[in-house]
């Protein structure tokens, strides 16, 4: 067997044999080499993997060779192999970034931890998206979650503690309601496979161990992508963590968790009728309304901006649910695009607020007065960020905005493309916020002169607000694979 | 139905009544306490429930381990015993992380007592800046 044919388990065991490694070398350097190496492994085999999936059709792997229903499944498919890409992608450029970043945040003894948990953190990501065993999910939820409460802790605020019990509390509970309703689901079919657990719950759809396990899933992942009002966890968390962990966590850990939603609707239930028998589209088409604008609402009375985008991201995430809710190829397709768009455009924020954080000594309104004089190539990075979160044409947020107006078109719901309308002009106005602080404003005289930023931290920030600009203009990787994945979520019913 | 019947099925659900207990009374605990680590004992009795509600119906009365042999027809299912023993290691690591997040908690803010924590927190940001 020729080492190709393993890529699907190199994914996952390259990371997660690189943690151990950074604890046993100690060394800071070496560290961040071994997790640099491991993440950038990770990207190559994340794309190599997208490449053979869009060339020969669904990869199925078999842990210890053991077949699929009865051993653990790694499988790969359009859905996924795209998932795993944002994931490794976004891990490969943050962790450089890193480096220079948490030099100023977190303190130097625990330098080699930090790259531990990331990297470990990394491992429990790509787990979650790659695995085909309903357990696994579980498994990996838990390895990525409990690394990124201590991610999370290590800020320098003592607020950061705080926010990593109540993100500890809410994501245990969450990952319980997970376990729950994987266990109903055992129950019902006798398996673990998520592809055959999806043929035999036809012959159980709508008993009630069934619809309860639905609920159990559905509102246990939906505290772990924050849906509103499930969200509490996260503005807190990404405001105290370092400048590095919101990075990575805000492009990745909700989205992640969106994907869980989407291959159990979808590939576990979708084949049976139990979208027929709860109201789930109306509920899921509420919760997302309610989270566009309450969370936008919110984002516009905040001081900081870490805390400003945070909110921001529960609002985007009101998009990607919006867009599962239409339960059309188009609604998903918009799903998966926004899943990808935001992932990006979050990231490269969150970077370029670690930026501002290092160079001004805070991300609050008040510091980043006059921004536009003293970084302004960073402040300009904000502005194209903002305007892909408000849906712009030209960046990101409108490919996904466009095809969500699009989906809404086609079920002739017209007053949903007024309220998408509507939401982005809230999301005009909080981006203005910092708009009018970073130009219209004079820097303040007694904030310090900006130290420079280091090029370890500005050359992959600008590749990824690189990436918005491009993404908004050349579709075909991003909407072509998200069409697929969707027809493919979708093709057992049509 | 038949008083007998009903007392049968009450008998026969009896594991999920105490699994449902469990998990109502945990979740009850971590949202009703202000104390973090009663919060992280509540929570520890809601993943408890799910332990059982995965074990309990795969042990059959009178099963066996499953291993071929002419003396044995009835077997227990081993794969939800397994699946525990992997969950039951990341409750211990949830609750390990919990209580030492706790002891940092208490370290910065000398109290382990959420509406004193949140009262702390709630004073206005400084941020080293004049308004």
């Amino acid at each position: 067997m020729n080492l190709l044919s393993h890529l699907p388990a190199l994914q996952v065991v390259i990371p997660l044999i690189a943690a151990p490694l950074t604890v046993l070398l100690r060394r800071r350097s070496v560290a961040f080499a071994v997790a640099l190496i491991a993440s950038w492994a990770a990207l190559a085999i994340a794309v190599l993997l997208w490449l053979q999936v869009a060339e020969s059709g669904t990869l199925s792997y078999a842990i210890g060779s053991w077949p699929a229903p009865w051993g653990i499944e790694y499988r790969v498919d359009r859905l996924n192999s795209f998932i795993l890409i944002l994931v490794s992608g976004i891990a490969a450029l943050v962790l450089p970034y890193s480096r220079a970043s948490i030099e100023a945040e977190v303190p130097p003894q625990q330098h080699y931890l930090f790259y531990t948990m990331f990297v470990l953190c990394l491992t429990g990501l790509l787990g979650i998206a790659i695995t085909g065993d309903a357990f696994n999910i579980f498994v990996f939820l838990e390895v990525s979650s409990l690394s990124a409460y201590v991610l999370i802790a290590l800020g320098r605020d003592r607020r950061a503690l705080f926010a990593a019990y109540q993100y500890l509390l809410m994501g245990s509970i969450g990952a319980t309601f997970l376990v729950i309703g994987i266990g109903l689901l055992y129950l019902m079919t006798g398996t673990l496979n998520l592809a055959d657990m999806g043929l035999r719950i036809a012959t159980v759809q709508g008993t009630r161990p069934v619809l309860a396990a639905l609920a159990f899933i559905t509102v246990g992942v939906s505290l772990k992508l924050a849906l509103f009002p499930l969200h509490q966890w996260l503005p807190n968390a990404y405001t105290f963590a370092p400048s590095a962990v919101s990075a990575f966590l805000a492009a990745t850990a909700t989205k992640v968790a969106v994907y869980v939603l989407l291959r159990f609707y979808f590939s576990v239930f979708g084949e049976s009728a139990v979208f027929a028998k709860l109201p789930m589209e109306q509920m899921m088409l509420l919760l997302a309304l309610a989270g566009m604008f309450a969370a936008s609402t919110i984002a516009i009375f905040q001081t900081d901006l870490k805390r400003l985008f945070a909110y921001s991201s529960v609002a985007q995430i009101g998009y990607i649910i919006l867009g599962m809710s239409f339960d059309s190829v188009s609604g998903l397709t918009a799903s998966i695009v926004h899943l990808f768009n935001h992932g990006v455009t979050k990231g490269a924020i969150y970077m370029l607020l670690g930026c501002v954080a290092l160079g001004m000594g805070g991300t609050t309104l008040a510091r980043v007065q006059g921004l536009g004089k003293r970084m302004p190539l960073t402040s300009f990075g904000i502005v194209i960020g903002g305007l892909s979160l408000i849906g712009v044409p030209g960046t990101a947020g409108f490919v996904s905005k466009w095809y969500l107006l699009l989906a809404a078109l086609e079920k002739g719901q017209w007053w949903l493309v007024f309220m998408i309308v509507l939401s982005s002009l809230l999301a005009a106005v909080y981006v203005w916020r910092f708009v009018e602080a970073a130009y219209l404003q004079e820097p303040r005289k007694d904030t310090a002169e900006v130290a420079a930023t280091p090029w370890l931290m500005s050359i992959p920030t600008a590749i990824l607000v690189i990436a918005i600009v491009y993404f908004g203009l050349d579709t075909s990787f991003t909407i072509g694979t998200a069409s697929d994945a969707a027809a493919a979520l979708l093709g057992g019913r049509r | 139905m038949t008083g007998a019947t009903t007392s049968m099925t009450l008998a026969g659900h009896f594991t999920y009544f105490i699994t449902v207990f469990l998990m109502v009374a945990g979740l009850f605990i971590v949202i009703s306490r202000s104390n973090l680590i009663k919060k992280l004992v509540g929570l520890g009795i809601f993943q408890t429930s799910v332990y059982l509600l995965y074990v309990a119906p795969a042990k059959l009365i009178g099963g066996t381990a499953p291993i071929l042999s002419d003396a044995f027809t009835v077997y227990s299912n081993p794969l939800p015993h397994v699946l525990i023993l992997t969950a039951i290691v990341v409750g211990v690591a949830t609750l390990a992380l919990g209580l030492a997040l706790v002891v940092r908690i208490r370290e910065a803010y000398e109290s382990i007592e959420e509406d004193e924590i949140l009262q702390l927190d709630a004073k206005p940001e400084r941020d080293g800046l004049e308004p």
